[in-house]
């Protein structure tokens, strides 16, 4: 493999990475505060990507779209929480794993009830559409790039709220004890509300990003979800600043390995076979990591308690 | 009303059976299809196809009982006995995923019903695994491939980088593309099923200097490879099977597919009678383009119609020569079926172009000729 090669996947890495992180968040600081295992935020990934796709094609402007989409899936996020998930905090993983995976059929079905069964068009808006050349000569599309930035901004803004903001002190003792703050005087319901809509926020604005670049479809949002949950398990649960490490290494492992397995078996292997085996390796990969991450540091990489 | 009309049909039916084909005869069809869930597009068009035939067929003793598979073979097994056991039904048909068909097939057939598929073709039903109550209506799974390889050769192109999910259907797909294709490889990759991103994939595509791209990659998978392909500045032409170019999921590829050449053995400016009422008929019906998945539908149940106009489902042997003669004006123009119960059948090149605002495909050549799928061979019927 060239360097030039090898330097662009580890960019799209990057890139693939920076949009788990936007998923992983918003889940993990769920789960840090509230203790609620949530199915349901790739259905919020879901709303975001055909808000955004809805509102692009009536207004023609890819950026109200990318508006619509926070907003839509904040106020969806909000009313979940306020309506059904609000009755779980008390129960068990498994009435929550129960109820929220009810939530993605219900999303699932409404959207195709809504939108109908094929998939909607997104594309990146003209400003951001075809490649711009790195310096070294490599052509790189300038929609990854952006993504890579915005992505970054997204993660020194959730540092800020929750290093320097009184909500953010609010979450951070809400994730310590939450006893202890609701009997401080804190309105520990709105608090979950706002951490609720706002990973569901998180979760939408990311699904409109890779919509644009993927595919708007009814049940976009689980295989993301699952990938999302091998990040926050590696990074330790309820910790930011570990999912943001944990998903820019998953990003980096799974298309490094995606884009080298396959020639790395064919040294020592006939092509067919190399191909094979090394399109199964790779996809395996990240649970590959998690496992190793797990036998040497069982709460992830960012123990929270620790 | 109803009730009495019924039974004047009926009476009606056994006065005129006896004095022999002139009446078409009854039946019961049971249609297992993916109407929930991701893929859904395709049982609808299916479906939407089906039931177009079977209305202006306008046949009141023909009965259609449809049920959603969600794309889970286990499922679809269910509703299979199910439609079996106690709906009691003659013909299954309606599964648009190999992995189901290989679930619901073998057994259907077992227990002597007849099964005529309006998609899934896996290789292992059309040789050794052939049975003379299994009919496929639309393609053998390498078909389209084949095509394309074939076209590949016709357009010049020396050195193809190919690329499908890591799945048996993908593995098919790129056997077919490599049957007739006859330049060098630059790349051949499996990526992972279900991926929606292409970034490695593509990189690796203008790391190897290939001159065309071969892909299949169905749904969303193709959806987000196209778009991703355009935005990364790339101009080696693209090839592929009609599954990524079809009605359906044009739209949401948007400009991206402008130009692509991919492979049908239908395509809506088909030039025969069946074909233009067909087109017409189905925009009046639901409001939208039929898509590939729509005219196989409507290919399916005339196949079945026509069998029931000469002979009685109940009469085995008598219902499989009048299906296998085929004598119905299919909306693709010449078909018949091979000694393994599959279509010998043109396959067409289209390219995907713009008519006003829409998206859709033209015909441009013709891939292969009369063409047989290449299991054929290992079925002994």
């Amino acid at each position: 493999m060239t360097t030039m090669l090898f330097f662009e996947q580890l960019l799209n890495g990057l890139q693939f990475g920076v949009t788990l992180f936007l998923m992983a968040a918003g889940l993990t600081l769920v789960f840090g505060v509230m203790g609620l295992i949530n199915l349901a935020h790739g259905s919020l990934y879901m709303v975001g990507a055909f808000a955004c796709a809805w509102v692009a094609a009536a207004t023609g402007s890819f950026w109200l779209g990318l508006v619509a989409s926070v907003i839509a899936a904040a106020f969806a996020g909000a009313i979940i929480e306020t309506t059904i998930i609000r009755r779980l905090y008390d129960r068990d993983h498994l009435d929550q794993v129960l109820a929220t995976f009810a939530l993605i059929l219900i999303f699932s079905e409404g959207c195709r009830f809504i939108f109908g069964s094929f998939p909607l068009f997104l594309d990146v808006p003209a400003i951001l559409a075809g490649p711009v050349t790195l310096p070294g000569g490599l052509p790189y599309p300038i929609y990854r790039l952006s993504i890579i930035i915005v992505g970054a901004l997204v993660a020194l803004g959730l540092y800020l709220l929750i290093s320097k903001t009184r909500l953010g002190i609010r979450i951070r003792a809400g994730e310590a004890d939450r006893e202890m703050i609701a009997a401080l005087g804190v309105d520990i319901r709105t608090l979950y509300t706002i951490v609720f809509a706002l990973g569901a926020a998180l979760a939408g604005f990311s699904g409109a990003l890779v919509g644009a670049l993927q595919s708007v479809q009814v049940g976009m949002g689980e295989p993301v979800l699952i990938l999302a949950f091998v990040v926050i398990v590696i990074g330790g649960i309820g910790s930011i600043k570990g999912a943001l490490i944990a998903s820019i290494l998953v990003g980096i492992v799974d298309t490094l390995g995606r884009a080298t397995l396959p020639s790395l078996f064919g040294i020592f292997m006939d092509p067919s076979a190399a191909n094979s085996i090394g399109a199964s390796l790779s996809s395996m990969l990240i649970y590959v990591l998690m496992a190793i991450v797990l036998i040497f540091k069982p709460e992830g990489l960012v123990s929270n308690n620790g | 009303m109803k009730f009495f009309k019924q039974i004047a049909a009926s009476a009606l039916a056994i006065a005129l059976g006896s004095s022999g084909a002139a009446m078409a005869e009854g039946a019961k069809i049971g249609m297992i299809t993916t109407l929930s869930g991701g893929g859904s597009g395709l049982g609808i068009d299916v479906r939407d196809g089906f039931m177009l035939a079977i209305k202006q067929a306008g046949n009141p003793n023909v009965e259609v009982v449809i049920e959603d598979d969600a794309r889970k073979p286990e499922l679809a097994v269910q509703i299979a006995d199910k439609m079996i056991q106690s709906e009691k039904v003659d013909i299954l048909t309606g599964i648009i995923w190999s992995n189901l068909a290989m679930a619901v097939i073998p057994s259907t057939v077992a227990q002597g019903k007849f099964y005529i598929s309006p998609n899934a073709g896996p290789s292992a039903l059309a040789g050794k695994g052939c049975n003379p109550n299994y009919f496929n209506a639309a393609w053998q799974n390498d078909n389209l491939h084949e095509a394309m390889g074939a076209y590949a050769n016709f357009a010049g192109y020396k050195n193809s980088f190919i690329l499908a999910p890591n799945y048996p259907a993908g593995k098919d797909a790129l056997t077919g593309y490599k049957r007739f294709y006859e330049g060098d490889l630059s790349g051949e990759v499996y990526s992972k099923l279900g991926a929606t991103d292409y970034a490695a994939e593509i990189a690796q595509i203008r790391a190897s200097g290939a001159d065309s791209v071969f892909f299949f990659l169905p749904g969303g998978m193709g959806i987000a490879f196209m778009k991703q392909y355009a935005a990364s500045g790339l101009d080696v032409p693209v090839l592929g099977p009609a599954f990524s170019f079809d009605q359906g999921i044009l739209g949401a590829v948007g400009d991206a597919a402008l130009g692509v050449k991919n492979s049908s053995q239908w395509s809506k400016d088909l030039d025969n009678p069946a074909n233009v009422a067909f087109v017409e008929s189905f925009q009046a019906e639901y409001g939208r383009l039929p898509s590939l998945y729509a005219s196989q539908g409507f290919d399916t149940a005339n196949l079945i119609l026509s069998a029931l106009e000469g002979a009685d489902v109940k009469d085995q042997d008598a219902f499989r020569a009048a299906l296998k003669v085929a004598e119905f004006d299919s909306v693709r123009g010449d078909f018949r079926f091979g000694n393994n119960n599959h279509p010998i059948q043109n396959i067409y090149v289209r390219e995907v172009v713009k008519e006003g605002d829409v998206l859709t495909n033209k015909v441009v050549g013709i891939g292969l000729e009369s063409h047989q799928d290449a299991y054929a061979a290992e079925c002994n019927m």
